[in-house]
C-alpha cells in the first residue's frame, strides 16, 4: 500500500469523522472561491422583480451523493448567478431526523425511500420522486485476495466479509440480496454506513464487501466491483423531494428539477447510478 | 588504624554559589557543620548522601569510596529537617523501609524496627501513622528509621529546628544519648550554635561554601575567627596587630595578659564592658569613645549597642542604665578590663 | 454574577440528560432493557473499558513517571505526542491504528503472517481502540499528581537503600494514588463512551465488537426510543459505578 493511498483514505476519513462542519466549510470555500465571476455576475443582473430573492439553497443528501450532488450543485451555482447551495451530507436516517426535528433544509435526497417516509409521513415533503437507483457490488481489494469471484465465495468462513448494518440502507439491501440467493454470510463487522464499509476493504482489512456500484467507482483503483445477478433483486431507490417548509421554495423545486433532467441524469450515471 | 572512619572533600558548583569544604570523622565522632543559611551547609550534607552531585572531591567512608556509589548503595542513614516520613506507612512500618531495602524479611524487618521503636521510647505508637505523631515524636522516629538500617555514616539536617522550644530541650537530651551509642560517623547540619555545643565533639563552621574555623566546640566558642562565630558565642571581635601585650585595633590599644606578636585576634565578652558617662581617669588603655546606637533587654541584663570606631555590645545591669541616664545617640566611653580580653594569632 | 454563571454551566451539563430521561419511552422500558443484544453489549462495554483501563495503567503510570521524573532530549515533545488522541477525531485515530495494526498495517501484517492473528474486528481490537483514545487521559492526570508530590519522599527513600524499582512501588505510587485513582476513572469513562476509533479499527458485531455505544449509533438510525433507552442504561450503570468507586475511595482515604 502506498502512503499516497493512506494519504487518501485518511484524507476522507478525517472529512467524515469531522463531519458536517469541515464539510460545509469546504463546501461554503469552494463555492466561495468559484463565485468570483458569477459574483461580479449577480451585481449586474437586473434584480428587480423580486426584492428578497433568497441567495442560498440547503441541500440535505445522502452520503452516496457526495460526488454528484457537489458537482451539480456547481452547475445549478452557475446557472443561477448570486446563489450559494450548501450541502449538508450524511446518512439518510440521521439527515430524515435532523429534518423532522426542525432543520431548516431545502430539498432532502435520500438513499432509501424509508428514510424518505419518515420525513412524509411527518407532513414536511410532498410526493418524493425516485431520480435514481443504486445496485449492489462485490467490492474486493485490488489484489483480490481471497479469490472471491461470485457471492457465494462469501459464505466461506475464511473469507473476511464486511456489510453495512441492517439498520442502514446499504445494509438492509445487503440483507435483501443475500436472502434472495438463499446465502448464509457471517460478515466479521457490521458497518455504520456504507463508506466506512468501503473504507474497510481500501484497507485491505477485510476481503469482501456489499457497496453500492456507485462507491466502488468512487474508490478509484483501491477496490474492484464484481456485479452479481442477485443484485437486480435488491435495487435501492433514490428518492428526492423539495421541502414543504423550505426556506427557499422556488430555488428547492429548480434544483429539484435540474437533478431529474438529462444533465443531472448524466452526472449521476457516469459516477455509477442506474437511471430510474 | 590512622585513617579516620569519614574523610570527605566535597565541590558543588552552581550558577552562583561554590561550595568546597573538606573535614574528616573518626568513628563514634559527631561533627557538626555550623553556619549561616545559605552557608552550603545543607548542599553539603545532600553530596554526602550522593543526593547532590559532587563537581570534584571525594568521599571516603571506612575505606569505601562513598562518592562513587548511589544514593541507595551508601551505608548511610539520614534524618530531614521535616523528618519526611511516609505519610502512608505506621510508624513501625517508616522504620522498617530500610531494613526491608537491605533485604530482611518482612518479619524480620518488623523485629528490627520494633525494637528500634522501644530504644527511642515509643513502642506505643508502631501502628500511628505520621499524620498521628507529635513533632517530637516524628523526630524520634525519623531517628530509629535512620539507625534501623545500620548505617556507618548517620546525617542529621537540623534535627531539632522543627521543633518548639520545650520539646527541643527533651529532645535534644535524647539526641545526645543516641548518638553517643552509635557507632560510626555522625555529621549533623545546624545553624543554632547550642545544638552544635550540645551534640557535637568537633564543630566546622560553613560560611559563603567555605570552611571558616574548625575545632573542639570550647576552642571555637573561646577563640572565634569570624564575625559570625563571634556573635553566636557571644562575644565582641576584633583583628589588631600585636606587639608584646599590646594589641592595636584602629585608634586603640588593648593591653592583654598573652604575649603576642603580627596579626591576632582579640575578643572579650560583653559583660567585660563598662561604660562611664565621662573619661574615666587612669590608663588610657583599653579605653575609647563610642555612641549609643540602641538599648535592649537582654536576659537579666540591658545590652547596650555601641557604634564608633569600635563597634561593640555591652551589657550592663538594669540599674547602671538608671544611674547613667542612657540614651541612644548618646555618645560615651567605654572601657574592658584586661584580664576579660583574649587574644590569639589570627 | 459568579454563580449565575456557575448555574448556568450546571444547566448546560444537566439538561440534555434531562432531554433523555423526558423522551424516555418508559412503557416499553422493561421490555427493551431485556433484550439479550442489549445486556450483551452492556457487559462487552464494561469488560473492554475496564480491561482497557489496567493497560492503560499498566503502560500509562511508567510511562507518565518518565516524562515527569526523567529528564530526556526532546520529553517536550515526547510529551507533546502523548496527547495526540486527545485532539485527534477518534475516527482518524481508529484509521490510524489500522495503518499500524491492521491486515496491512506496519505491525499488524507481521501479527498476521507470524501468528496468523489480526486485532481488527475483535474484542481486543476494542480494547486497542479504547486504549488508545483514553490513556492520555490517565497520563496527563498521574503526571501533574508526580509533579505535584514532593520529591524528597523519594530521595529519603533512596537514602535507606531503596532501588529506584522500590521507590516507585512502595513510597512514589502510594502518595499520588489520588492521582492514579482519578486517572484511572477518567480514562474508564472514556474508554467507555468511546465510539469513533471503535467502530472504525474494530467494527462493529453484536456480542463481539459491538459496545453500548455503537449499539446507541445504530439504534438511532431506525429507532430513536430504543437509542434513549441504551443511553440511558449506560449511563445509570457508568454514574452508579463511579459513585460507588468514589464512595469507596473517599472512605478508605
Amino acid at each position: 500500500m502506498t502512503s499516497m493511498k493512506e494519504f487518501l483514505v485518511l484524507k476522507r476519513l478525517t472529512r467524515w469523522a469531522v463531519a458536517a462542519p469541515v464539510a460545509l466549510a469546504l463546501v461554503t470555500g469552494l463555492s466561495a472561491c468559484g463565485s468570483g465571476d458569477s459574483g461580479a455576475a449577480a451585481t449586474a443582473a437586473p434584480s428587480s422583480s423580486a426584492p428578497a430573492a433568497p441567495t442560498s439553497l440547503t441541500v440535505f443528501a445522502a452520503a452516496s451523493l457526495t460526488e454528484t450532488f457537489t458537482e451539480l450543485g456547481k452547475t445549478f451555482e452557475a446557472a443561477n448567478p448570486g446563489v450559494k447551495v450548501t450541502f449538508n451530507f450524511g446518512s439518510s436516517a440521521t439527515l430524515a431526523q435532523q429534518i423532522t426535528q426542525g432543520a431548516p433544509a431545502d430539498v432532502f435526497a435520500a438513499a432509501s425511500p424509508a428514510t424518505m417516509k419518515t420525513v412524509t409521513d411527518a407532513s414536511l415533503a410532498g410526493a418524493p420522486t425516485t431520480f435514481v437507483r443504486n445496485k449492489l457490488e462485490i467490492a474486493v481489494p485490488a489484489d483480490n485476495p481471497a479469490k472471491v469471484d461470485d457471492l457465494k465465495d462469501l459464505t466461506d468462513p475464511k473469507v473476511k466479509v464486511a456489510l453495512c448494518a441492517e439498520q442502514v440502507p446499504c445494509g438492509a439491501a445487503a440483507t435483501k440480496a443475500l436472502d434472495a440467493a438463499g446465502l448464509k454470510v457471517t460478515p466479521v463487522t457490521l458497518e455504520q454506513d456504507v463508506k466506512a464499509t468501503l473504507t474497510k476493504v481500501e484497507l485491505g482489512e477485510v476481503d469482501a464487501a456489499l457497496v453500492y456500484k456507485t462507491d466502488v467507482l468512487s474508490a478509484g483503483g483501491k477496490v474492484t466491483g464484481i456485479d452479481f445477478p442477485e443484485a437486480d433483486k435488491a435495487i435501492n431507490d433514490y428518492p428526492i423531494a423539495a421541502l414543504s417548509k423550505a426556506p427557499a421554495p422556488d430555488l428547492a423545486k429548480k434544483f429539484v428539477d435540474l437533478v431529474l433532467s438529462q444533465q443531472g441524469k448524466d452526472v449521476l450515471v457516469k459516477a455509477g447510478f442506474e437511471a430510474a | 588504624m590512622s585513617d579516620p572512619h569519614l574523610r570527605a572533600r566535597l565541590v558543588v558548583e552552581r550558577p552562583r554559589f561554590r561550595l568546597d569544604v573538606e573535614f574528616a570523622a573518626e568513628a563514634g565522632q559527631v561533627i557538626a557543620l555550623l553556619g549561616p543559611n545559605g552557608a552550603g551547609k545543607t548542599t553539603a550534607l545532600r553530596a554526602l548522601a550522593g543526593l547532590t552531585p559532587l563537581s570534584a572531591g571525594d568521599i571516603t567512608l571506612n575505606g569505601l569510596a562513598l562518592h562513587t556509589l548511589p544514593v541507595e548503595r551508601r551505608p548511610i542513614g539520614m534524618v530531614f529537617q521535616d523528618y519526611l516520613l511516609f505519610p502512608h506507612l505506621s510508624a513501625l512500618d517508616n522504620v522498617a523501609f530500610g531494613p526491608r531495602c537491605h533485604g530482611a524479611s518482612k518479619q524480620e524487618a518488623r523485629r528490627t524496627a520494633a525494637a528500634w521503636l522501644e530504644r527511642v521510647g515509643l513502642a506505643e505508637q508502631a501502628a500511628s501513622r505520621p499524620g498521628r505523631l507529635s513533632g517530637g515524636q516524628a523526630q524520634r522516629v525519623a531517628l530509629a528509621r535512620a539507625l534501623a538500617a545500620e548505617p556507618d555514616l548517620l546525617l542529621l539536617d537540623e534535627p531539632l529546628a522543627a521543633l518548639d522550644a520545650h520539646t527541643r530541650l527533651e529532645i535534644r537530651s535524647r539526641l545526645r544519648r543516641h548518638l553517643g551509642e552509635f557507632g560510626g560517623a555522625t555529621v549533623l547540619v545546624t545553624h543554632d550554635p547550642l545544638d552544635a555545643m550540645v551534640l557535637a565533639d568537633h564543630l566546622v563552621v560553613v560560611e559563603n561554601g567555605a570552611v571558616v574555623q574548625e575545632g573542639g566546640p570550647a576552642e571555637v566558642a573561646r577563640r572565634p575567627r569570624t564575625d559570625y562565630v563571634a556573635r553566636l558565642v557571644g562575644l565582641n571581635l576584633y583583628r589588631g596587630e600585636a606587639d608584646e601585650h599590646h594589641v592595636t585595633v584602629g585608634d586603640v590599644v588593648f593591653s592583654v595578659t598573652e604575649r603576642l606578636r603580627g596579626p591576632v585576634f582579640i575578643a572579650f565578652p560583653p559583660s567585660a564592658v563598662a561604660l562611664f558617662r565621662s573619661r574615666p581617669d587612669g590608663t588610657p588603655r583599653n579605653l575609647w569613645q563610642a555612641t549609643i546606637e540602641g538599648i535592649e533587654r537582654h536576659g537579666d541584663n540591658v545590652r547596650v549597642h555601641l557604634a564608633g570606631p569600635l563597634a561593640a555590645a555591652a551589657d550592663i545591669t538594669p540599674a547602671a542604665v538608671a544611674d547613667l541616664d542612657l540614651t541612644a545617640g548618646q555618645a560615651i566611653w567605654a572601657a574592658v578590663k584586661a584580664t576579660e580580653t583574649h587574644a590569639y594569632p589570627a | 454574577m459568579l454563580f449565575a454563571l456557575a448555574l448556568i454551566g450546571m444547566a448546560f451539563l444537566v439538561l440534555p440528560l434531562a432531554g433523555l430521561l423526558i423522551r424516555a419511552p418508559w412503557s416499553t422500558l422493561p421490555q427493551r432493557l431485556g433484550q439479550p443484544q442489549v445486556l450483551e453489549a452492556l457487559r462487552l462495554s464494561l469488560v473492554t473499558a475496564t480491561v482497557a483501563t489496567a493497560a492503560c495503567l499498566v503502560l500509562g503510570v511508567p510511562l507518565a513517571w518518565l516524562l515527569a521524573r526523567v529528564p530526556f532530549p526532546g520529553r517536550r515533545l515526547v510529551r507533546a505526542l502523548v496527547t495526540i488522541p486527545l485532539v485527534l477525531p477518534p475516527v482518524v485515530g481508529g484509521v490510524a491504528l489500522l495503518l499500524v495494526l491492521g491486515r496491512r498495517g506496519l505491525v499488524g501484517q507481521w501479527l498476521d503472517t507470524t501468528f496468523g492473528f489480526s486485532l481488527p474486528f475483535t474484542t481486543a481490537g476494542v480494547v486497542v481502540a479504547e486504549a488508545f483514545v483514553a490513556m492520555p487521559f490517565l497520563v496527563i492526570s498521574v503526571e501533574g499528581a508526580l509533579r505535584a508530590a514532593d520529591l524528597r519522599y523519594e530521595e529519603a527513600a533512596a537514602t535507606l537503600g531503596a532501588s529506584r524499582w522500590t521507590v516507585f512501588r512502595r513510597v512514589t505510587m502510594p502518595l499520588i494514588a489520588p492521582g492514579i485513582v482519578a486517572g484511572a476513572v477518567l480514562c474508564w469513562a472514556r474508554a467507555l463512551g468511546e465510539f469513533g476509533a471503535t467502530i472504525t479499527f474494530a467494527g462493529n458485531f453484536p456480542g463481539r465488537t459491538q459496545t453500548m455505544p455503537l449499539a446507541v449509533y445504530l439504534a438511532l438510525e431506525t429507532e430513536p426510543d430504543a437509542a434513549i433507552v441504551l443511553s440511558l442504561l449506560l449511563l445509570v450503570v457508568s454514574v452508579a459505578i463511579l459513585a460507588a468507586l468514589r464512595d469507596r475511595w473517599v472512605t478508605t482515604a
